[in-house]
């Protein structure tokens, strides 16, 4: 290796002349894996994406639900999405930013999904987090409660939750919390 | 034979360089050329100062090595003084790779160390292309994984898809948690790299926010009830900062009375430290032995004097001591080591026209391709709000878009048609474009 390093220096001031200047700016193979995952997105005409920043920036994007069944159709709920430099091997980091009245999402946008957190796994993507989050209006869950008080309205009596949920997504007041309108 | 060569300093040393053995590398050429030699040319960058940057700082110093870089962005704390042993209390607070440097200058006459307090993102490409050998002494897969791509950056191959020995950059990379700890060499182009072996990596554990608000069961989910979720509500618009003291003693107050309120014992304010940053006690000896490892092979890269481990040590020192050593395989396909496709071309292609090529190339046949340079969305085909943007890329020359650098790496993404399968994939391309300044690309082959 000693020779190696010798002939190095005259090795990279070729190099470097014949190059052109060195590129600074580094892609990282998580962006790479990301960039996959959004030019591969299938998304319902229920959602859809955009990018904020621009489109040289797909870590950061927003992501719009408008359930069309269920308790939650006709509103609108707006996620924000920050994907790490080494996804895959960490999930994004996903926020509601719309106040909502759901069991499983909290009032500080906190969401309760399983495969944002315990059951997050490399191989899924993208897709797989927007049909989840889409899953959660049609399906709330009483079993895995982040608001424990929409979740016991929704375990108990069913016709309730469903205008509480009315009454939120219209813009108003359930019990002391008040909702601004999202349809 | 050797008793003409002038003995240095170590004696151990001399054994090793002045003289041949039956276990050397194939390059080794024993003799005081290459003591010397060692002494002069080899720059080695350390990377990171603290359990294993400061005993990597001795054991190469110590090792025969004169130029040596040191570089890390923290200070240091109090709780670093049972194994980074080149610091003391009145030291805290100062910046490490600084204190390192100086003492072990003090210690070991004849070495230069020369210290950098500040991230190695700050740092750019020439800073990296200096040094010969990079060791590493990391404590994040982040920062691991940016490493990585800066040294394989610098990797070229030939016309044949070979890599070109003179842009190797060799990596040493240590890391350790508690009783464990692994040592590998990763010479780019030749051993997988960092991105290569990704996957040895398990997921963190995360628990489910649920349990978390509702249903917690011991003290780590008391803690982190009170970071994550109990700080949004109250503090919300701050973010957390786990250096800050004040921020931790909240975090530390609000899990107590989450831990009352459920019954669960043992909740501390080192355990909330420890939960919070992720943190798992450290223990000198592993630090030393992973250390000793990797100053070893990055004197066995330097020197040849022996073959180099090949390539991923382990150890678990847990009950009693086992190492075991794995040969990994590269991975041909990786986006950060691996080849790519090389395709040369014309400085008038388009870059719709380059698209169209793709489908119809037999080492590629991606059909609907996006691409992707240097972070730069050049098109997307998919979703339609990205596409809009970046229509109007498809009419400019490819080389104008890739900022007119003759040789440079790109991405697509797109659909593959193998076989009648249809899969996506990810490629990584070599693009060289030909014709620039009236330089022909007839081979000179035969020469002058």
């Amino acid at each position: 290796m000693i020779k190696l390093f010798k002939v190095k220096e005259k090795q990279r001031e070729i190099a470097a002349n014949a190059n052109g200047k060195a590129p600074v700016k580094k892609q990282s193979a998580g962006e790479l894996r990301l960039h996959k995952d959004i030019s591969e997105l299938n998304l319902a005409k229920t959602c859809s994406i955009s990018f904020p920043n621009g489109k040289d920036d797909l870590m950061n994007f927003e992501v719009t639900i408008q359930p069309d069944e269920g308790f939650y159709l006709g509103g609108t709920f707006l996620f924000s999405f920050q994907v790490s430099p080494i996804y895959p091997h960490e999930a994004p980091k996903v926020k509601c930013k719309t106040k909502v009245y759901h069991p499983n999402i909290d009032l500080e946008g906190n969401v309760c999904l399983n495969i944002l957190r315990e059951d997050w796994k490399p191989v899924l993507n993208i897709n797989t987090i927007i049909y989840g989050l889409f899953h959660l209006f049609t399906q709330p869950n009483y079993e895995d409660p982040l608001n424990h008080d929409a979740a016991a309205v929704l375990r108990d009596n069913p016709k309730l939750f469903e205008s509480n949920v009315r009454r939120a997504m219209a813009g108003g007041y359930v019990g002391q919390t008040f909702f601004p309108r999202c349809m | 034979m050797a008793d003409a060569a002038p003995p240095s300093k170590s004696r151990d040393l001399d054994k090793l360089l002045l003289r041949p053995g039956n276990l050397v590398g194939p390059t080794f050429d024993p003799g005081v050329q290459l003591r010397d030699d060692l002494q002069e040319y080899a720059k080695i960058l350390v990377v990171g100062a603290g359990g294993l940057g400061c005993e990597l700082l001795k054991d190469l110093a110590l090792s025969g090595f004169k130029n040596l870089e040191v570089i890390d962005m923290d200070r240091i704390e109090v709780t670093n003084l049972n194994r980074q042993f080149l610091f003391r209390l009145e030291d805290v607070g100062k910046p490490k790779a600084e204190v390192a440097a100086k003492r072990v200058m003090e210690r070991v006459s004849g070495v230069n160390i020369v210290p950098h307090f500040c991230r190695i993102e700050d740092k750019d490409i020439d800073f990296y292309s200096d040094f010969n050998i990079i060791a590493l002494g990391l404590d994040s897969i982040e920062a691991r994984s940016y490493i990585n791509a800066v040294a394989c950056s610098f990797l070229e191959y030939d016309s044949d898809n070979n890599p070109r020995e003179e842009t190797m950059k060799p990596m040493v990379d240590g890391g350790t948690e508690g009783f464990k700890g692994h040592a590998r060499v990763i010479v780019p182009g030749v051993t997988p790299c960092f991105e290569c072996t990704i996957w040895l990596f398990p997921p963190q554990v995360k628990f489910p926010l649920c349990t978390l608000a509702e249903t917690p069961r011991n003290a780590a989910h008391c803690i982190e009830y009170a970071h994550l979720i109990k700080w949004d509500e109250v503090r919300s618009g701050k973010a957390f900062d786990p250096d800050n003291a004040d921020h931790m003693k909240w975090v530390y107050d609000e899990a107590v009375k989450r831990a009352e309120l459920f019954g669960i014992p043992g909740v501390t304010y080192s355990l909330t430290q420890g939960v919070v940053k992720n943190i798992i006690p450290a223990i000198a000896s592993t630090n030393a032995i992973i250390s000793a490892a990797c100053a070893l092979e990055t004197l066995k890269i330097a020197s040849a004097f022996s073959k180099t481990l090949s390539n991923y040590l382990t150890y678990n020192g847990v009950e009693g001591l086992h190492t075991k050593v794995t040969e990994f395989v590269k991975d041909k396909d990786c986006l950060v080591c691996g080849p790519g496709v090389l395709i040369e071309l014309d400085t008038t292609v388009t870059l719709q026209e380059f698209i169209d090529m793709l489908e119809g190339h037999p080492k590629l046949l991606i059909s609907k391709a996006s691409i992707t340079y240097h972070g730069k969305n050049l098109y997307m085909q998919a979703p339609p709000v990205l596409e809009e943007m970046t229509r109007s890329n498809l009419n400019l020359p490819l080389y104008d878009l890739m900022d007119k650098i003759p040789k440079d790496i790109l991405h697509a993404i797109g659909t593959i048609n193998k076989d009648n399968k249809k899969s996506s994939g990810l490629r990584k391309l070599r693009v060289d474009f030909k014709g620039i300044d009236g330089i022909t690309d007839m081979d000179m082959a035969g020469g002058a």
